[in-house]
């Protein structure tokens, strides 16, 4: 294959053009993905990374037709399966910049098991999850992130199911970098964006997405406009975590859950806050706060640093090649025991 | 090669042929005890065939019928093809291996048996009342009754380092010397191995090889085995350089081999699964080849990584058994869609399900030409020997590469775990495997286009420049490859992809008739049945009578002159360890009234199965169900028996 020489020293410069293709974007008029569309091309384009060394991998359902809008190299697979062919493309090629898409339904249901296995691998790749808690392209069925009691054409009578939350997922499935955004948040999503692409190892973004068709509103309880400044708390690394209109209201630890806390009242300080630590090795509280849900925590729950998987599966092939020389065919065909018929 | 007489023997009576059967509990090292007879025979220049025999569980309940290993080899001053039918010899360590393979032991045979386990518990376990050993039961075979367990602790007794359990672990190795005395063989090799295996436990390795050599002393000593004492000369054979080679080992020699030859870096995916697993674990040795092997989380994800890496560039490979196959068939499709390289082997077991995971069937063939969704055509290959696998690895992935489609291998739990000697060939006999990928020529790129002679399309990898572009699982317009709806494109993508397969007949070779052209009887065979029908044909002959073998190995597309084959004979007779599948392709794609000669039993056919089947076809008379005198099992007469 061939080998991508690219050096960070000369970062090329592309905008957004270079990276968008020549399909027509197909999603439904309104749909939060197009806001996601144009949000990461930017991201893209500002990387500095040739284009041909991108590949877009998604698996089934609406955001998986992804890949067709963006001029890379792409890879529209089967439902579920992307994190297993983007390991294959990445293993075989370490120098690509493999970017997986994928949904609630798509990665969280059928494809549940390559995703936890991808994050816990800490394979170099980054993962999108749009969720909108709803199957989209078979037309309106829950999914494993629908509320319980959704009403959806395949429970007329509301859906029984616990739902999963994705962020607590990928938390307890070892993943190194875990952050959540939403549709409408286009420069935090981007910010998000950029500090995936900068990590080195598995990415993995929940990206709450509204469905106008089938789910229209699907956050609204979180990121409308007139809610939003209670409902969200924006996880900024090294600092207090505090949220609120005039910012007076913070997270607090109390025995083994969080609380929310109102700032002045019942001597509550700044100095009693939890404090964000992004590095902690410790997925513990950063799972606490996954787990939360008025409000809800945005911005990146988890950074840290180990090796990656398709690092470690290469050198244990320099390794080798180190210890034994270069493999010699004809040694190999022979074995350990010959014998001569004259 | 052969070694002078032992000390004491006046003459060893020369044969041309021998069955040797080691029997005993799966933990009683019986596989290894087989390995090294085989190879110390190839070593002495013996053609053989081997057949390994083991329970799916590892330590299956001690003393217990199904708990019995065994392992069979033939060997032979000549060309031999099968395993044997009947062993001349058996090796019995308790009495459920006695219990389980005595009846196969032909009249007069030599049996071998430890007495240590003769006890009532283990008596009672294999369903003898009196001890076989006492009474007559087994008059009819020359008995050794030996205390093998107990001469083997005796000649470790001076051994501080190893445990009793260990001490008593080393009978195999006595039993072992015994065989390599009765047939004159070198030591050497068995000693080199041990003190390989065991290097870091000297002590072990010091046991084991006392024990081979007491063993090999006992018998040198008794005069009893002077009437055992034989000679098998080498096998006239092609000059060259040997091994002995098992179909595992070989198929992942002939992947790295292919690695090689192409330049293109070997992705191996593939989740553990018996009998497949081996080759997983001797492509991981590999690694100073630049091969990457991934273990993934399921069969699944197994098969979509290898499509992932084939998109990437790598020669792509998965590794399954039946079970492993069903579940791979979503990604293939995906293969096939997008029409990128890859390799699947399907080492067959017993099915349906779990069915009998460690014996071999051949009952996967329908399923490889048809498990999928859709219009789905494959390139399907079919090794006929152990050692073919080598060759039909590196011929799996040049017709992947070269003509852009998932290639399937169809191996089998016998040839998998089946060994023969191997003249290995020089790097210079190996077929050219030339690659190359699609580059930018300044022209608008078309991921779809096709070369006019394979109708294969271009292989564009990521990271060159200017060829980005989007392939996937949904229908692709003809050359741009962009999603496509329109009926008329997506029937011609069909043919395209199905037109693709098919003219991968014009880059194989001829179907090749054996024996007597002008014979009234064709019988036509796939996979690892070759060597029972060899066997049994050439039996035919040296009774007179003509006969006619074909041996498919390319089973889709199926050889250019394979019609006019069929056609040339009056009767066509398809010997199959399933219930007639390549028969069912041969009829409905030929009309020819092809005869079925099939069995289930989890085992190979035995030559002389074969030659039954064949006989009663000429005579006329029913064909009858393999091991019994029942008529041949079907699906409208399976309450009779």
């Amino acid at each position: 294959m061939p080998a991508i020489t690219a050096s960070k020293a000369e970062k090329q410069k592309f905008t957004k053009a270079d990276f968008q293709s020549n399909q027509e974007v197909r999603w439904c008029p309104g749909c939060g993905d197009y806001a996601i569309l144009t949000g990461a091309l930017q991201v893209f384009a500002g990387l500095g990374i040739p284009r041909e060394n991108f590949v877009m991998v998604s698996g089934i359902g609406c955001s998986s037709r992804f890949p067709y809008y963006v001029n890379t190299y792409g890879f529209h697979t089967i439902h579920g399966r992307a994190p297993a062919v983007a390991t294959g493309v990445k293993l075989a090629n370490p120098e690509l910049q493999v970017w997986v898409i994928t949904g609630d339904g798509d990665g969280m249901s059928i494809g549940g098991n390559h995703l936890m296995h991808a994050l816990r691998r800490n394979l170099d790749i980054k993962i999108l999850m749009f969720n909108n808690r709803i199957y989209g392209l078979t037309k309106g069925q829950y999914s494993p992130t629908s509320e319980y009691g959704k009403v959806t054409k395949s429970t007329p009578f509301g859906s029984v199911d616990q739902p999963v939350n994705p962020v607590s997922f990928a938390l307890a499935s070892e993943a190194t970098f875990v952050a959540r955004t939403a549709d409408i948040y286009l420069p935090h999503l981007q910010s998000v964006l950029n500090r995936a692409a900068e990590h080195k190892g598995v990415a993995f973004i929940e990206i709450l997405q509204n469905c106008v068709i089938f789910n229209d509103g699907a956050f609204k309880d979180v990121t409308e406009r007139s809610i939003r400044d209670d409902e969200n708390v924006l996880l900024e690394d090294g600092k207090p975590m505090i949220f609120g209109k005039g910012r007076k209201k913070g997270l607090r630890l109390k025995g083994l859950s969080v609380e929310s806390v109102e700032l002045g009242q019942d001597g509550v300080t700044e100095k009693d806050l939890l404090v964000h630590d992004q590095r902690a090795e410790d997925q513990t509280l950063a799972y606490m706060l996954s787990r939360l849900d008025h409000p809800t925590v945005m911005g990146i729950f988890r950074d840290v640093t180990r090796p990656s998987f398709e690092r470690r599966a290469h050198e244990q092939v320099q390794n080798a090649k180190e210890r034994y020389g270069e493999g010699d065919l004809l040694d190999l065909i022979r074995g350990k025991e010959t014998w001569t018929i004259k | 090669m052969q070694k002078p007489l032992a000390p004491g023997v006046q003459e060893r009576k020369r044969l041309e042929h021998v069955t040797v059967r080691f029997a005993g509990d799966s933990g009683d090292g019986v596989q290894i005890t087989g390995d090294q007879f085989t190879n110390t025979t190839a070593i002495a220049g013996n053609d053989l065939a081997t057949l390994p025999d083991y329970p799916a569980e590892i330590r299956a309940p001690a003393g217990t019928l199904p708990g019995v290993s065994g392992f069979q080899i033939q060997f032979a001053a000549t060309d031999i093809y099968t395993p044997g039918d009947q062993p001349d010899v058996l090796v019995a360590f308790n009495p459920a291996a006695l219990k389980v393979h005595v009846n196969d032991l032909v009249q007069n045979g030599v049996l071998i048996v430890d007495t240590k386990k003769f006890d009532k518990i283990n008596m009672a376990k294999a369903g003898y009342a009196t001890n076989p050993l006492e009474d007559s039961s087994l008059s009819n075979y020359r008995l050794f009754s030996e205390p093998i367990t107990d001469m083997t602790m005796r000649s470790l007794q001076g051994l501080e380092s190893v445990s009793a359990r260990e001490k008593e672990r080393c009978k195999n190795f006595f039993a072992l010397g015994m065989a390599y005395w009765i047939f004159n063989r070198d030591l050497g090799p068995s000693l080199r191995w041990i003190q390989d295996k065991f290097k870091k436990s000297p002590g072990i390795a010091e046991a084991c090889q006392t024990a081979l050599k007491a063993g090999y002393n006992y018998c040198d000593m008794t005069d009893a085995f002077q009437a055992v004492a034989y000679e098998i000369p080498a096998a006239p054979t092609k000059p060259g350089l040997y091994r002995n080679i098992s179909g595992n080992q070989a198929l992942a020699t002939g992947l790295v081999a292919a690695s090689v030859r192409s330049g293109l870096k070997l992705f191996y995916g593939a989740y553990p699964i018996t009998p497949a697993s081996d080759i997983l674990h001797e492509l991981a040795k590999h690694k100073n080849f630049g091969v990457i092997t991934f273990q993934a989380e399921d069969e699944i994800a197994a098969m979509a990584a290898v499509v992932g890496a084939a998109f990437s560039g790598a020669l792509s490979v998965a590794g399954t058994a039946g079970p492993g196959l069903a579940l791979k068939s979503e990604a293939m499709s995906l293969a096939i869609m997008t029409e990128l390289p890859v390799v699947v082997i399907d080492v067959q077991r017993g099915g349906p399900s779990t069915g009998l995971p460690t014996k071999t069937e051949q009952a996967d063939l329908l399923f490889a030409m048809y498990g999928r969704h859709g219009e789905s055509p494959v390139a399907i290959l079919a090794p006929a020997t152990p050692a073919e696998n080598f060759l039909f690895a590196i011929e799996a992935c040049r017709l992947a590469v070269r003509h852009m489609t998932p290639v399937i291998l169809l191996s089998d739990g016998y040839l998998a775990n089946g060994s023969e000697p191997w003249r290995i060939p020089e790097l210079s006999e190996l077929p050219e495997m030339k690659t190359e990928f699609a580059h930018a020529n300044g022209k608008e790129f078309m991921p779809y286009a096709r070369d006019e002679k394979t109708l294969s399309r271009p292989w564009a990898v990521p990271g060159t420049p200017g060829l980005e572009h989007r392939i996937g699982g949904l229908e692709s317009r003809e050359l741009t490859g962009d999603v496509s709806y329109d009926p008329h494109n997506h029937e011609r993508m069909c043919v395209l992809r199905a037109a693709k397969v098919a003219r991968i007949a014009e880059d194989i070779p001829p179907l090749e008739v054996m024996g007597d052209e002008d014979a009234e009887v064709l019988v036509i065979g796939w996979g690892s049945t070759y060597g029972a029908i060899r066997s049994a044909c050439r039996r035919v002959q040296e009774a007179g009578r003509k006969v006619a073998q074909a041996h498919l190995r390319y089973l889709n597309p199926l050889p250019r002159n394979t019609e006019q084959v069929l056609k040339r004979y009056k009767k066509v007779i398809c010997p199959e360890i399933n219930l007639g599948q390549l028969s069912h392709l041969l009829r409905g794609r030929f009309l020819v009234d092809v005869i079925p000669l099939n069995k289930m039993q989890g085992s190979p056919f035995t030559g002389r199965e074969v030659l039954e089947g064949i006989e009663a076809v000429m005579e006329g008379r029913p064909v009858r169900q393999p091991g019994s005198d029942r008529p041949f099992l079907t699906t409208s007469n399976y309450s009779e028996g």
